[in-house]
């Protein structure tokens, strides 16, 4: 920051003290006491990351330091049962990334197409009665979509495709509506990247003959990719991370398979359920929540990460 | 592209072929318009089949059957509704036990009870209205004749009439096991006392990170790696936060916050799962949204500002403290406001860290065991029976109230004190 500590010299010299002018900075004990209790506020969030890598890693090392469980059992089979003894990761993992395709299959067109709507085709007014409503769209809690998943697009499936191919729980159900969920975060951060791209390009477009489609989908969406990567990315993140949808309807067990009508329990869906009973905290299977937990943070981290890096690479600066 | 439209190959169509290639790339710009427009249509259609199926649930006729008809304990031809405290009295006094009258009489003796009270205590201890049925709200209205019918045939002692679930008495009673008496009295409450909490750590820590970050840090090392963190906690998983707090604040920090340490609670009986614990696990959780909304507003206000304020010979914390805060207050707040209805909305992280699920009693303190208002409704909606869907149904609409609420005072804070430089 910035002190007009030279003015103060000057005019010192124009005005020809009688008494010598100290020009040295004066310590304030003060002010040294409030920045450092302000750059302490700042250090927590550090702490904060810290606490989670140090939590995870430390309970997840004595979960796999157990006899019972090794890497090569957690990564190399197919099934997750650890009252006899089964360490599989793949069924929850599995199950996650069913939820995470269909909910992107929803929320990538419907998102995009959202966004290129609002931000080359809405009129003014349009966007602004169309933008509040999406907002509230994001700002429903999600036990509320978890709900509307069972009471309302479950039993919409099972009428669809019959009551025997379709489960109570399963990862269809929940991923459209976690599809629902993601549309806002998708749309309004491609509507942002959108937006950024200069009129000129836009005009220039207009002025070879294009038409309004053509200047928006090979004009526009091109020059604002990297934003629209970003976005799609942090919905996945998002998706991944999404707990109460899946808790409430993909089904509570762990199942490897590939059916979307059928229950099969993701990895979130499972620390909610293992951790809902009452968890003795020397047991397996609370150790097991801090993996899982581990295994989450990881890959959430590194697809948040992965959008930044994206964005700043790949952005077209424009003056 | 290329191919069809000829730009780039230097033949540019004429005549006919160009009026037929024009039309048809109008006809594709049309098409596509429909189908983005279709997506904000869906959009939309979504959030209004999610707010139709919450209303459906929450009214709807029911299936009522009174164990004991209230015409059955009318004395000489007046009504029970209409009679005096002493009638009320006796017919409790005749058909409950005298241990369960005794203990009654202990909670709160008779005679203090207002009449209402002791009525509501004859209809819940002598006629135990019992909900055999429940229809939604669109089935009520559009199939009636049938339902009248069904309700007929399968339950013939049953009085079919339409039940509001949300209703103040909804929002009044404890948590019960019986969906027809059940309410979010405690939930309500442990999630206000939660909040309350939550913002007593979440708001000073995160304003004055924000505060370090825009008008203290250098571009250093250390400064980048707070900043660049910030960003990155924002979009770690609420549950991977629920992780954290069951292992630091449940468990390890337990003496701290199941209140033993201070000699508030009873060591044997007391756990880390208390309100202390949730609100810190959320603070955690909401003070990257924070710090990210006071840094935006910090920034809002004009150098010059700050420049006056040093020209006159403030110090730093002085400029701080008495220009740039007042003018950043309106902003840091209504992003501490949007912060605070994410934090309500939260279920997961209080799934793990063992939110109680059957609580009937107010909680009292930081150090009580707790419900909170979505946990209930994941409680309920879990549950299989049709009942509790109603009841969850009326429970999110409470939650959605109280969200709205805290929006509009977010938006109406903004509004009324937006002021350009």
């Amino acid at each position: 920051m910035y002190i007009p500590s030279y003015r103060a010299a000057i005019s010192a010299e124009y005005a020809k003290p009688t008494t010598a002018v100290k020009l040295k900075k004066k310590v304030r004990i003060s002010e040294s006491v409030i920045q450092t209790l302000l750059f302490l506020c700042g250090a927590i969030s550090v702490l904060i990351t810290l606490g989670i890598v140090v939590v995870l890693g430390r309970e997840s090392l004595l979960f796999f330091a157990s006899e019972e469980v090794t890497l090569a059992k957690f990564l190399g089979t197919f099934k997750w049962q650890p009252a006899i003894g089964e360490f599989g990761i793949w069924p929850l993992v599995n199950a996650t990334l069913m939820t995470t395709v269909i909910a992107m299959l929803v929320a990538i067109p419907l998102g995009l197409g959202v966004a290129i709507f609002l931000s080359e085709y809405a009129t003014p007014k349009q966007r602004s009665t169309l933008k509040p409503i999406l907002e509230v769209l994001a700002g429903i809690p999600t036990v509320v979509y978890g709900y509307f998943a069972l009471t309302f697009m479950t039993p919409l499936l099972r009428s669809i495709f019959g009551q025997n191919m379709v489960e109570v729980y399963n990862t269809a159900s929940a991923g459209l509506v976690m599809g629902i969920l993601i549309l806002p975060l998708v749309s309004s951060m491609a509507e942002d990247a959108l937006a950024a791209v200069p009129n000129s390009l836009r005009e220039a477009s207009y002025a070879m003959g294009a038409t309004k489609l053509e200047t928006a989908v090979s004009v526009v969406v091109p020059a604002a990719i990297s934003g629209l990567a970003a976005a799609v990315i942090i919905g996945v993140s998002r998706a991944i991370g999404e707990t109460m949808i899946v808790a409430l309807a993909a089904g509570a067990g762990p199942a490897f398979t590939f059916n979307p009508f059928k229950a099969a329990e993701t990895m979130t869906g499972h620390i909610v359920r293992i951790s809902g009973g009452d968890l003795s905290y020397d047991s397996l299977d609370y150790n097991s929540i801090f993996a899982i937990g581990l295994m989450l943070f990881l890959l959430t981290l590194s697809l948040n990460l992965l959008s930044r890096r994206i964005v700043k690479r790949f952005r077209e600066v424009y003056e | 592209m290329t191919a069809e439209t000829g730009i780039q190959t230097g033949t540019l169509p004429d005549g006919d072929q160009r009026y037929r290639q024009l039309q048809r790339r109008h006809r594709r710009g049309r098409i596509w318009l429909v189908i983005f427009q279709a997506s904000t249509i869906v959009g939309i259609i979504a959030l209004a089949m999610l707010l139709y199926t919450i209303v459906n649930d929450s009214f709807g006729l029911v299936a009522i059957q009174n164990k004991v008809e209230p015409s059955e304990l009318a004395i000489d031809g007046v009504a029970l509704d209409e009679l005096t405290h002493e009638q009320l009295f006796t017919i409790l006094k005749a058909n409950i036990s005298k241990g369960v009258l005794a203990r009654m009489e202990h909670e709160q003796p008779f005679d203090e009870r207002s009449r209402e009270d002791v009525l509501d205590l004859v209809y819940e201890r002598v006629v135990q209205p019992t909900i055999l049925s429940s229809w939604s709200l669109s089935d009520s209205i559009l199939r009636r004749r049938a339902i009248q019918a069904e309700a007929a045939r399968d339950f013939p002692q049953a009085k079919l009439e339409f039940r509001s679930w949300l209703s103040l008495d909804f929002i009044r009673s404890p948590q019960s096991p019986t969906p027809a008496t059940a309410g979010v009295r405690t939930a309500l409450l442990g999630s206000l006392w939660m909040i309350a909490i939550t913002i007593l750590f979440a708001f000073p820590l995160g304003v004055g990170a924000a505060i370090y970050l825009e008008e203290y840090a250098n571009d250093s090392f250390i400064n980048r790696v707070i900043s660049t963190n910030i960003n990155n906690l924002a979009g770690v998983p609420s549950i991977i936060y629920g992780i954290l707090g069951l292992a630091i604040f449940v468990r390890g920090l337990a003496p701290l916050t199941s209140g033993t340490l201070l000699g508030i609670s009873d060591p044997t009986t007391s756990n880390g799962r208390t309100i202390l614990s949730a609100a810190m696990t959320l603070a955690l959780l909401v003070l990257p949204l924070i710090i990210i909304n006071a840094q935006e507003a910090i920034r809002a206000v004009p150098r010059s500002l700050r420049e006056a304020s040093y020209a006159l010979g403030a110090t730093r914390w002085q400029t701080t403290w008495f220009h740039v805060l007042p003018s950043a207050l309106p902003g840091v707040l209504t992003g501490t406001i949007l912060a605070m209805s994410r934090a309500i909305g939260e279920t997961a992280p209080l799934v793990v860290i063992g939110a109680s699920t059957f609580i009937a009693v107010d909680p009292n303190g930081p150090f009580s065991k707790f419900t909170a208002l979505p946990i209930q409704i994941y409680q309920w909606t879990a549950r299989p029976q049709g009942q509790f869907r109603n009841i969850a149904a009326a429970a999110i609409i409470v939650l959605l109230v109280l969200l709205l609420s805290l929006n509009a005072s977010a938006i109406l804070l903004r509004n009324r004190t937006n002021r350009s430089f």
